[in-house]
């Protein structure tokens, strides 16, 4: 198969960038789309240009490091995958790729395709967690969950924290991902305790951090690799109201 | 100088080293801890766990990893379960029945007491990770649930779908986040270790660069932790993620401490096969499709031709001509042999001609028994992600056809020396998780890798790096302005210029992708003398066709991902030929260490007890110097040694 790729290269965060062209050929249908970048970095190297700087780590679709807005979709035009695990054969073949990094005021470009999302570790610092020391637990049986909490607690937690949700939605709001992590721990005992505390740390981080607001079009859950599911958010408005109600 | 190898393994009955251990070992009050700094590299299960659970001991700790965010490491990838001898299946599962199969599964190859400290303190993972919002998968009663992994006749392993590693690394994570929240801890996203620093004996820091600037900074500590996982990105193609990577190990090893059992490299049964020459990773298919799934090549030859042509379908091989040599082989474990057992017998049956795809290196992976007994829909429940990840990645529906296999590297159970208190040979030098080389011996069991990163981490580290620390109260903050520092600064910038400056004819890639092919060929599943020769003399040459003809481009000051990979395959040469040596050192067959000198009569790996019952440790004395090696003899007290015996 043979591509032109239409690549967004930035030399660094203070560069302009702009598109560049290059064609890639003799690839076959079951190269993975970043292998397919690696040939075209292989070229580049061999003819002594810089390759394009992309994330990307355990190719498995599961650390979230990979990203790409692919065509004007996050991941690519293919449901329900992280960009590493979408292969050539789902694009026609001569046809022309234009491939760019997240579009997010939050997550500012490093460089070509990398840009950096520290906000989002940022607002897990805030509250994305269960207050218990180490060895300071009981043991893990003694409370009961039911299994569907469970798993809908774990549903939550297949988020991979790629910032597809941020990048694709319109207003640049980091609700699923929040969402994703309120809801996953508000479905369990265990998190219960800190509930309204964490929902309202990491709203108000989410805000401070620049993210917009939600107006619920439901991209975000179109996007998601992982296909988190918008309901999240609902919970997640839920523990907040409910939370400054307390107040 | 040979290395001084003391193991610090304590006296006493196995069951009760551990406590008589840190009964004995000195702990340092709250307002010194506070005057105390560690390093921490890596930020996977062993390096988050440890991060987190040492700043809340209240310890200031800095930590390192160089992708952009602790929760990418490579632990993440981890999908089948880890263990714990809970018992809570009723199925006489115990703290010694899951010592005593780990250390069968590492055929002999691992110090007895620090696997029973591992099993000890398994119980202690679930419980910690369940009270940090693990969810767990649970039974309709919500209790936990657990599944059965190779090596083990109980079911021990707990899971949480098949993304096990990410829901563990996302609690150590999220622990970590709340120690970074508090302040105690540092964290350094995009920053690589590319030198320990060692001054009067002892580890004082790192030099690290900046992978966005590309700025080489100091870091100076009272102790620093090396938690960077494995090497098997040495054979190119592997399981691994394409960022994981030897050289913060390999360079613990150039400045002095010793590096154990180089060549016990773990090759996992169920990978999904090569298609071509342009690949860059090899994805993994978990274990635990081996609870279900049935391994199998056709009888005859001429299905074997028939598939590889596509005039026939697997569905259509008859069941009589179908050979279930797993099941043949090993009545009593069946498809549950141990990895290394699973992906010989994968290599015995396509050495024979029986390969099922166009390369002949596949065998089946087949679902359909277990569809016809449990229906589809509970086995798209257990299985479903890694069914959906199988199609999207071959383009085959595995609920229809079965899955082709074959084994890829995943593992490297060799690592850095460690004692009992997991410290290196260089004093306030520390390594765990994947990084040390003390518990799995020769081959590791499934489950067991997120077991010992989590151990580690939460449950070791927290108290043996106590009793070093108890020595430097006193100690002021530790320089990073001094002659050390300043060496092991000028020697990272110069290596930098120079691989800057070759500018020749290939690529990182190239020559990485040679490197691999030299090991697959020569050190992989079956090793022989003339090969590890073969080996040593190949990549000796190559390394010098590196020095002279490598190219990378960019500059030495910016984002630059070549200079990345070429600073890490400049270790892969060299780590390359360490393992070849201790490959062609070790005149047995143990584990995943396979010498076809040294097999059984009908094919099983052979010991030889009376001679290398030892962990090989390994000094370094120069690029191109043979390297010195030392013995930790493993004297076995509590546990008889015997020929591993899955068949009844």
């Amino acid at each position: 198969m043979n591509f032109t790729l239409k690549i967004w290269r930035q030399k660094d965060a203070k560069s302009k960038g702009g598109f560049e062209t290059y064609k890639v050929s003799n690839i076959s249908p079951d190269t993975s789309f970043l292998e397919m970048l690696d040939i075209l970095n292989n070229d580049l190297v061999h003819e002594g240009k810089e390759p394009v700087a992309f994330d990307h780590d355990c190719r498995e679709g599961i650390c979230g490091m990979c990203s790409l807005h692919i065509n004007g979709h996050a991941h690519g035009p293919s449901q329900a995958v992280t960009t590493c695990q979408m292969y050539m054969r789902k694009f026609k073949d001569g046809s022309t790729i234009t491939i760019e990094p997240w579009r997010s005021a939050a997550f500012p470009v490093i460089k070509d395709l990398v840009v950096n999302r520290g906000a989002y570790d940022e607002i897990l610092q805030a509250g994305g967690y269960v207050s218990v020391r180490t060895n300071s637990v009981p043991d893990g049986n003694a409370i009961p969950i039911p299994k569907a909490d469970a798993d809908e607690s774990m549903d939550a937690a297949a988020c991979v924290g790629c910032g597809a949700c941020a990048a694709t939605c319109k207003n640049g709001s980091a609700m699923l991902f929040v969402a994703a992590r309120v809801s996953s721990l508000a479905k369990l005992p265990q998190g219960r305790v800190e509930g309204a505390r964490r929902a309202k740390a990491m709203v108000a981080k989410m805000d401070e951090l620049g993210f917009g607001n939600c107006t619920n079009t439901g991209a975000c859950q179109a996007q998601c690799p992982k296909q988190i599911s918008i309901a999240h958010i609902a919970r997640l408005n839920r523990e907040f109201l409910a939370a400054k109600f307390q107040d | 100088m040979a290395l001084k190898l003391d193991s610090k393994t304590p006296a006493g009955e196995l069951s009760q080293k551990w406590s008589n251990h840190k009964a004995a070992i000195k702990v340092v009050s709250p307002a010194n801890k506070r005057k105390l700094d560690i390093i921490i590299v890596g930020t996977g299960l062993g390096g988050a766990s440890a991060a987190a659970s040492l700043g809340e001991l209240g310890y200031n700790v800095k930590v390192f990893c160089i992708q952009d965010s602790p929760r990418r490491a490579h632990s993440i990838a981890a999908q089948g379960g880890i263990n714990a001898a809970k018992n809570y299946q009723n199925d006489n599962d115990s703290v010694y029945r899951l010592f005593y199969d780990t250390i069968k599964g590492g055929d002999y190859r691992a110090r007895e007491a620090n696997v029973y400290r591992l099993a000890e303190v398994s119980n202690l993972i679930i419980d910690q990770c369940v009270a940090q919002g693990v969810p767990f998968a649970r039974e309709y009663g919500g209790l936990l649930a657990n599944r059965s992994f190779g090596g083990a006749q109980v079911s021990r392993t707990f899971y949480a779908r098949g993304q096990t590693g990410q829901q563990l690394l996302l609690g150590a994570y999220a622990a970590l986040n709340k120690e970074i929240a508090a302040g105690s801890v540092k964290s350094y996203p995009r920053q690589e270790m590319l030198d320990i620093v060692v001054e009067d004996g002892e580890a004082k820091g790192i030099i690290a660069r900046n992978l966005v600037t590309g700025e080489i900074e100091r870091h100076g500590a009272h102790a620093v932790v090396i938690a960077t996982g494995g090497y098997g990105n040495v054979f190119f193609l592997s399981t691994n993620a394409m960022g994981s990577n030897g050289s913060a190990a390999f360079q613990c090893y150039r400045k002095g401490a010793g590096f154990a059992n180089p060549c016990f490299t773990q090759i996992h049964p169920t990978c999904i096969p090569i298609h071509g020459t342009q690949q860059s990773k090899l994805t993994l298919m978990s274990e635990s499709l081996r609870n279900d799934g049935r391994i199998w090549v056709p009888k005859k030859l001429e299905d074997v031709e028939a598939i590889r042509k596509g005039t026939k379908m697997p569905s259509d091989i008859a069941e009589e001509d179908r050979d279930y040599y797993l099941e043949r082989r090993y009545p009593a474990f069946g498809n549950l042999v141990p990895r290394d057992v699973a992906s010989r017998a994968a290599k015995e049956r396509c050495d024979a001609g029986f390969g099922v795809n166009e390369t002949g290196l596949a065998v089946f992976l087949d679902f359909k028994t277990a569809i016809e007994r449990l229906g589809k829909e509970t086995i798209k429940q257990r299985y479903g992600n890694l069914f959906d990840m199988y199609e999207e990645i071959t383009d085959v529906n595995p609920y229809e056809q079965p899955m082709q296999i074959f084994p890829a590297v995943h593992y490297t159970m060799g690592g850095i020396w460690v004692d009992y208190n997991l410290m290196t040979t260089i004093p306030g030098l520390y390594a765990i998780g994947e990084a040390n080389f003390s518990d799995h011996g020769a081959n590791r069991l499934g489950a067991s890798a997120l077991m010992q990163g989590l151990a580690d981490g939460y449950f070791v580290l927290p108290y043996t790096i106590g009793d070093y620390l108890s020595k430097k109260i006193q100690a002021p903050k530790v320089s990073t302005d001094t002659p050390a520092f300043a060496e092991a600064e000028k020697a990272v910038k110069e290596k930098i210029e120079k691989l800057l400056s070759i500018n020749g004819k290939q690529s990182v890639d190239d020559i990485h992708k040679r490197l691999g092919n030299i090991m697959w060929n020569n050190v992989g599943m079956a090793r022989t003398k003339e090969s590890l020769e073969t080996a040593i003399a190949e990549i000796q040459a190559l390394r010098k066709e590196f020095w002279s003809d490598v190219k990378v481009v960019g500059t030495a000051d910016s984002f630059n991902v070549e200079l990345e990979k070429a600073i890490r395959l400049v270790d892969y040469l060299e780590l390359g030929e360490l393992m070849a040596r201790d490959a062609l050192n070790r005149e047995e067959s143990c584990g995943g260490h396979f010498r076809s000198e040294h097999q059984t009569e009908d094919g099983e790996a052979l010991r030889h007890d009376d001679k290398f019952a030892y962990a090989a440790v390994w000094e370094y004395k120069g690029m191109d110097v043979e390297p010195e090696m030392t013995k930790e003899v493993l004297d076995y007290e509590f546990i008889h040694r015997a020929q591993r015996n899955y068949k009844d």
